[in-house]
């Protein structure tokens, strides 16, 4: 499918060689980050061998280099950090709380935090209960953090720059599964069959329709590795159940950007929530109590929350097929929104 | 210039005025006072150059920002949550950042900040030293250990001073800490001193040669001293055998140093700390309280 798209890894990878040619203060601290090795999943290929001196490979020590990383942010530098795998963000908790997330606030504005954590979500890939999570949804009750989701429908290249440009610390969660899909972008106004529309935000929401616009069961909100798995739900209620749902795929997290649902709840009267993080205290928990408060009067139903299993994900295939939400998973909730309300 | 004694003066007045703050009710929140330890705090910060070298200190903080800023007035407004407090009272006693001086309230997670501080600086080329200051509570914080690996691994200039005072929070130190505290610091490598004293002079001769060092080497360095803090940890939460802090007292740094001023000398320093201190207590009492901005 659609061959002339480049790999999602190779556009991030381009990116921060663009980035790292463009700022002299761009720096890059993680673990197995130096060539040829590049990093585990590769995004950092090739920096070191091009920026020897701001390239800096690191011990195993998470809880640690998020604080090194903020000095270096107090110091007026522009620190990207590789965190492995975004599991490993829970050693860094304390410096992301007491830290990262204060130092600007409760140093009344004397000071910024131009950080940036890099790292990867999500499972599908068998690693089992501590290499698989989508643990983004600690990171969304913490004040004064940006938090950025890659899909493989957003312009990567644009997120890139746009978080390390960005003054505020931004954590931009990319996902496993995306670094080797190409990079769909909108042609025409269209990802394949439906019709994409794109915020002007710093951080957009894509909105896909499979009727223009123009009508619509339902609206589903979501993002990272979750889009492609919506889009393929998308595309089975068109053509097993005759159901048009509109999609919005939020790349800003945090601060919640609600602005491109509530237009899109407008022309479709429901909502469902789909992430891969576990469901209580999740990304769908936060979106229904907002839409519930500011849209109630659009809504005819409840609304529908899709996540992972409140329990760990397995590594075995099958159970941990079972652990995470699926296409299937979305298609259900749809159609249950349907029953209720008809 | 302000004497050593000055300023060590100085600060030991203003934590007890803090106290009598609290007392008279005109404080809320904490404080932990650094009362006893003031030698520390004067002889090393006198080596340090403010517009160039940058501090991290702890929870109990007045001292060093004491020592480095002199601004009295902006911390006594931060703790009183007075609007011209130096963080606009959004920090407190804890959390104090002017210039090149940050404070933050959880132990050992100042460390990592103070590494990559000091590797920043070190990428910049200004030559400044990173001094964190930790105590022997501090040491049972994982992440010191991380950051020691990094800054002898990176070679960063970094200072870390431990001021052992022999109690984390309530607890002694033989029910925290384990083996030796230099040698946690030698197994990565680091450059250690040691010293035992609440002698200003001799603490600021040790502390002139380990920065010294630093400078010279651009590496990490390991100072522990060995102190003690009279008051108790926060204001009021002290079961310490009152004769084993009588015994601590005869050796208290401003009697050390005192002894070597004359009396009159002596006196007329006091008497000029006594009047900044009530000035910058009225001052304080008179500024408008910290409000939330106007949405």
């Amino acid at each position: 499918m659609n061959g002339q798209h480049k790999r999602c890894v190779q556009v991030l990878n381009e990116a921060l060689h663009e980035v790292f040619a463009e700022r002299a203060d761009v720096y890059l601290l993680g673990e197995d980050i130096l060539d040829p090795y590049g990093g585990a999943f590769k995004v950092s290929q090739g920096l070191s061998d091009a920026y020897p001196g701001r390239v800096l490979t690191t011990p195993i020590s998470e809880a640690s280099l998020f604080g090194v990383a903020a000095g270096m942010a107090l110091r007026g530098q522009r620190p990207i950090l590789e965190i492995m795998f975004g599991d490993f963000i829970a050693l860094g908790l304390d410096q992301i709380v007491n830290g990262i997330a204060k130092f600007r606030e409760m140093y009344d504005d004397q000071v910024t935090v131009p950080l940036v954590v890099r790292t990867p979500m999500g499972g599908r890939r068998g690693y089992g209960p501590t290499h698989s999570q989508s643990l983004e949804k600690l990171l969304l009750g913490v004040p004064n953090i940006v938090v950025v989701a890659a899909s493989e429908c957003h312009d990567l290249r644009e997120l890139v720059v746009a978080v390390v440009e960005d003054e505020r610390p931004v954590f931009l969660i990319e996902n496993k599964l995306m670094y080797g899909r190409p990079n769909r972008r909108p042609e025409h106004g269209h990802i394949g069959e439906l019709a994409v529309r794109e915020s002007g935000a710093l951080y957009p929401a894509l909105t896909f329709s499979g009727t223009d616009f123009s009508e619509g069961t339902a609206t589903i909100v979501t993002y990272g590795g979750m889009v492609p798995v919506v889009l393929d739900a998308v595309t089975e209620l068109i053509l097993e159940h005759e159901i048009f749902c509109e999609v919005v795929a939020l790349s800003q997290l945090l601060p919640i950007e609600l602005e491109p649902v509530l237009e899109s709840v407008a022309r479709t009267g429901a909502l469902v929530t789909a992430e891969e993080g576990t469901l209580t205290g999740g990304f769908g928990a936060e979106i229904a109590a907002r839409v519930q408060e500011a849209a109630w009067s659009d809504l005819r139903g409840p609304v529908q929350r899709v996540a992972a299993r409140d329990g760990i994900i397995p590594s075995a295939r099958a159970l941990e097929d079972a652990m995470l939400p699926s296409a299937h998973d979305v298609v259900e909730a749809i159609v249950a929104l349907e029953a209720v309300r008809s | 210039m302000p004497t050593l004694y000055e300023r060590m003066f100085f600060i030991r007045r203003f934590e007890e005025s803090l106290l009598d703050l609290f007392a008279q009710g005109k404080l809320v929140g904490t404080t932990h006072t650094y009362i006893g330890q003031e030698a520390n705090a004067v002889g090393i910060i006198d080596h340090l150059e403010p517009e160039r070298d940058v501090i991290f200190s702890n929870h109990r903080c007045h001292g060093h920002y004491l020592a480095f800023t002199d601004d009295d007035f902006g911390l006594l407004c931060e703790v009183m949550g007075k609007a011209p407090g130096v963080c606009g009272g959004k920090g407190g006693s804890q959390h104090l950042c002017k210039g090149n001086f940050y404070s933050n309230g959880v132990l050992g997670s100042i460390v990592p900040v103070a590494t990559g501080i000091a590797l920043a600086e070190k990428q910049k080329g200004t030559g400044a030293v990173s001094t964190v200051f930790l105590g022997d509570g501090t040491l049972g914080e994982g992440v010191t250990y991380e950051s020691l690996n990094i800054a002898s691994l990176w070679k960063l200039p970094v200072f870390f001073v431990v001021e052992n005072n022999h109690y984390a929070q309530s607890t002694p130190i033989e029910l925290e800490l384990a083996g030796s505290i230099t040698a946690r610091a030698e197994a990565f490598g680091v450059e250690t001193g040691e010293l035992a004293t609440t002698d200003v002079e001799e603490i600021h001769d040790t502390a002139g040669r380990a920065l010294a060092r630093i400078r010279e080497t651009g590496e990490p360095y390991f100072l522990v001293l060995d102190t003690y803090r009279y008051s108790p940890h926060s204001k009021g939460d002290d079961n310490r055998d009152p004769a084993e802090i009588e015994k601590r007292r005869e050796r208290d740094p401003l009697t050390v140093a005192g002894a070597r001023l004359g009396e009159e000398e002596r006196r007329d320093i006091e008497e000029g700390c006594e009047r900044r201190l009530s000035e910058t207590i009225a001052a304080a009492e008179d500024a408008p309280a910290a409000t939330p901005e106007a949405a």
